[in-house]
């Protein structure tokens, strides 16, 4: 059952730029979602949105739906928002050190948006801080919650703002790069922490990353972002299985080979623009192998790959599958 | 509770610094030109009278045994004779340091009054015309000497509304209160003129922080952000700035009470200076010394007490 619904998202900032432009996704309950692409892809920015909490001034929403549950969030009024932000939605950060408040103790910033949204009183939300301390994985929580952040190693304050978030029992989390500041003995703690709530709350996800390693692990599906347009969805077994767009082969190309390798990163050519000088036509066709003249004047829409129920893509030539896009370098 | 053990070994620390200050004092107060028997007796007076007071007074003896002296007197409890006054420093501080400090105690806590509302304001009206004008009144006020001020205020309040005395000190409580406001608004002016446009930097400092952000995405209400987070975070650098300008202050009280003839130790210091009173001069200037020392102390603990990161 689908929780969230994105259809036709458009950012643009003060200069009329979008920077995201005409994304439309969906979360169902209980369904991790990835949200693949390079930094400044504007899948953050599609995220907080869907929060009303744009970063930056001169940011708007110039059109699309947001409808969680069904009803369209960017009509909300800001009272409207605050009951949906914590309670519904709920969101972490990558650097869990700074989306803490240092002076305050962890126990006080999770009971807080029990206080909020419940009206628990000081005690109840105190006992449920512990209990959600304690669901998290932090040793001792009886103790730790009167702790202050800084007395948190960094992986269990990537847990305690996860405890911070689920006190509102949310239905969908946006997690922000979670686990990108993180150890990777740690990440894995995180992510393994993710699914589990998942399992166990019914919890709907929504994984902003850049590693398609987190991806592959965690996510039940993926969308990948380009230069502030959405590229590909689909299942995860799809996508990275048997990838249409070649942004998303090439992202799977540089993933480093567990065997080692022969000591060659692969990489895509080019950088990914700027937000002032996107291409005409498909964003990505300047870096593309498998580029034609229609890719560098018309835009891509998505559209459904023949035979798979929900895996799409936005390329001209995402059923003649090449693999001549990638360019191997260095 | 280990965070806190500093405020055992510190005043420890203080020794030596109170040691120096006793020194300059010392030194700087002899090396004035003027002499405090020529002076108390008058220009007719005979060498051999102003002989015997400079006897009386130990004021003949070499200046390292003087000091000694001073020393000595200072860990049996006295701080030497006033030559004008013939009682006990100490007695005399004893009598007069009250105005004095309730006139900055007063001055701080109305200049605090001042300044957090007019700050919060100008940070959450950033760039509106309440934040403009709350800068263009606080830069103002920080180009206006105390002195000036305090006339200004005399000629306003008192002499055309005749809401408050023009100058003393009242013998009863509410009396002592209704003199004491003048001069207390006088010093607070300059004083929340510094912290508003302090604070108001700090609060906007902190309203960038991703902590907010983060506490937004909870649904928690503006205000409730503003006070329970951003503003115990601001408040950190501002209070260190505050026991700075409160030391600054506790020397500016010589100024205000000559103004408002408040007679506090600020009053006594300044007349002990012209009349050459050494052992006054003294004992005033560490008194002084000891109440700027004590601030910062203070304002540790506050800091220590606010921001569980600091270990002191």
């Amino acid at each position: 059952m689908t929780l969230l619904r994105v259809s036709d998202l458009t950012i643009q900032d003060r200069l009329g730029t979008a920077l995201v432009d005409g994304v439309s996704l969906s979360v169902d309950r209980g369904e991790i979602l990835g949200l693949v692409g390079e930094s400044g892809s504007g899948k953050t920015l599609a995220c907080r949105a869907m929060m009303r909490l744009l970063p930056g001034e001169g940011l708007t929403i110039r059109g699309g739906e947001i409808r969680l549950n069904g009803a369209d969030v960017l009509t909300y009024g800001e009272k409207q928002m605050m009951a949906v932000r914590g309670r519904e939605i709920g969101m972490i950060f990558q650097n869990p050190a700074s989306h803490l408040n240092p002076v305050m103790t962890i126990g006080r910033q999770i009971a807080e948006g029990r206080r909020r949204h419940f009206g628990a009183s000081r005690r109840e939300a105190r006992q449920h801080a512990i209990e959600l301390l304690r669901q998290v994985g932090i040793p001792d929580p009886a103790s730790r919650v009167d702790n202050y952040p800084h007395e948190f190693s960094g992986g269990m304050r990537q847990r305690a703002m996860i405890a911070v978030a689920l006190a509102c029992e949310p239905k969908l989390l946006i997690a922000d790069e979670p686990t990108t500041a993180l150890d990777v003995t740690v990440q894995m703690q995180v992510l393994h922490l993710l699914r589990d709530l998942r399992d166990r709350l019914g919890l709907a996800v929504i994984l902003i990353t850049h590693d398609l390693g987190v991806v592959a692990q965690t996510c039940d599906r993926i969308a990948v972002m380009y230069a502030g347009r959405l590229c590909e969805t689909g299942g995860k077994r799809e996508v990275l299985g048997a990838p249409l767009h070649p942004y998303t082969r090439g992202l799977i190309e540089c993933q480093p080979s567990s065997d080692g390798g022969a000591g060659r990163m692969i990489t895509i050519q080019g950088q990914p623009p700027l937000a002032q000088r996107f291409p005409a036509g498909c964003r990505f066709h300047p870096r593309c192998g498998s580029a034609t003249a229609e890719c560098a004047s018309v835009q891509p829409e998505m559209r459904v790959e023949p035979g798979a129920d929900s895996h799409a893509a936005a390329c001209h030539h995402a059923a003649s599958v090449v693999n001549r896009g990638m360019v191997h370098g260095h | 509770m280990h965070r806190y053990r500093f405020v055992l070994w510190r005043p420890f620390q203080l020794l030596p610094v109170l040691f120096g200050i006793s020194v300059l004092v010392f030194v700087m107060v002899r090396s004035i030109p003027g002499d405090p028997a020529r002076i108390l007796l008058g220009v007719r007076s005979t060498p051999q009278a102003i002989a015997r007071i400079r006897a009386q007074y130990g004021l003949d003896e070499p200046l390292w045994l003087q000091y000694f002296y001073f020393v000595r007197n200072l860990l049996q409890g006295e701080m030497g004779k006033s030559i004008i006054y013939r009682v006990d420093t100490l007695k005399l501080i004893d009598s007069r340091i009250q105005p004095t400090i309730f006139l900055v105690l007063g001055s701080v806590l109305l200049a605090v009054l001042i300044a957090v509302p007019l700050a919060t304001g100008a940070a959450r009206y950033r760039g509106r015309l309440a934040d403009h004008a709350i800068r263009l009144i606080s830069t103002i006020g920080l180009g206006l000497p105390a002195f000036w001020l305090g006339i200004m205020v005399i000629l306003l309040f008192s002499i055309s509304l005749h809401w408050f005395p023009v100058s003393g000190y009242g013998s009863d409580w509410a009396e002592r209160l209704h003199h004491l406001f003048l001069p207390c608004l006088t010093v607070a002016l300059a004083l929340s003129a510094v912290l508003t446009r302090n604070l108001r930097a700090s609060l906007l400092m902190e309203l960038q922080n991703d902590y907010v952000t983060a506490a937004r995405a909870r649904g928690l209400s503006e205000n409730h952000i503003f006070w329970r987070h951003v503003m115990p975070n601001s408040l950190i650098p501002t209070i260190n700035l505050l026991a700075v300008n409160i030391g600054w202050l506790i020397g500016g009280t010589v100024v205000i009470e000559s103004v408002f003839a408040i007679p506090g130790l600020g009053q006594l210091l300044v007349k002990a200076i012209i009349s050459r009173d050494y052992m006054v001069v003294q004992g005033v200037v560490l008194v002084f010394a000891l109440a700027t020392v004590a601030v910062n102390l203070l304002a540790d603990l506050l800091t220590v007490a606010l921001d569980p990161r600091v270990k002191l």
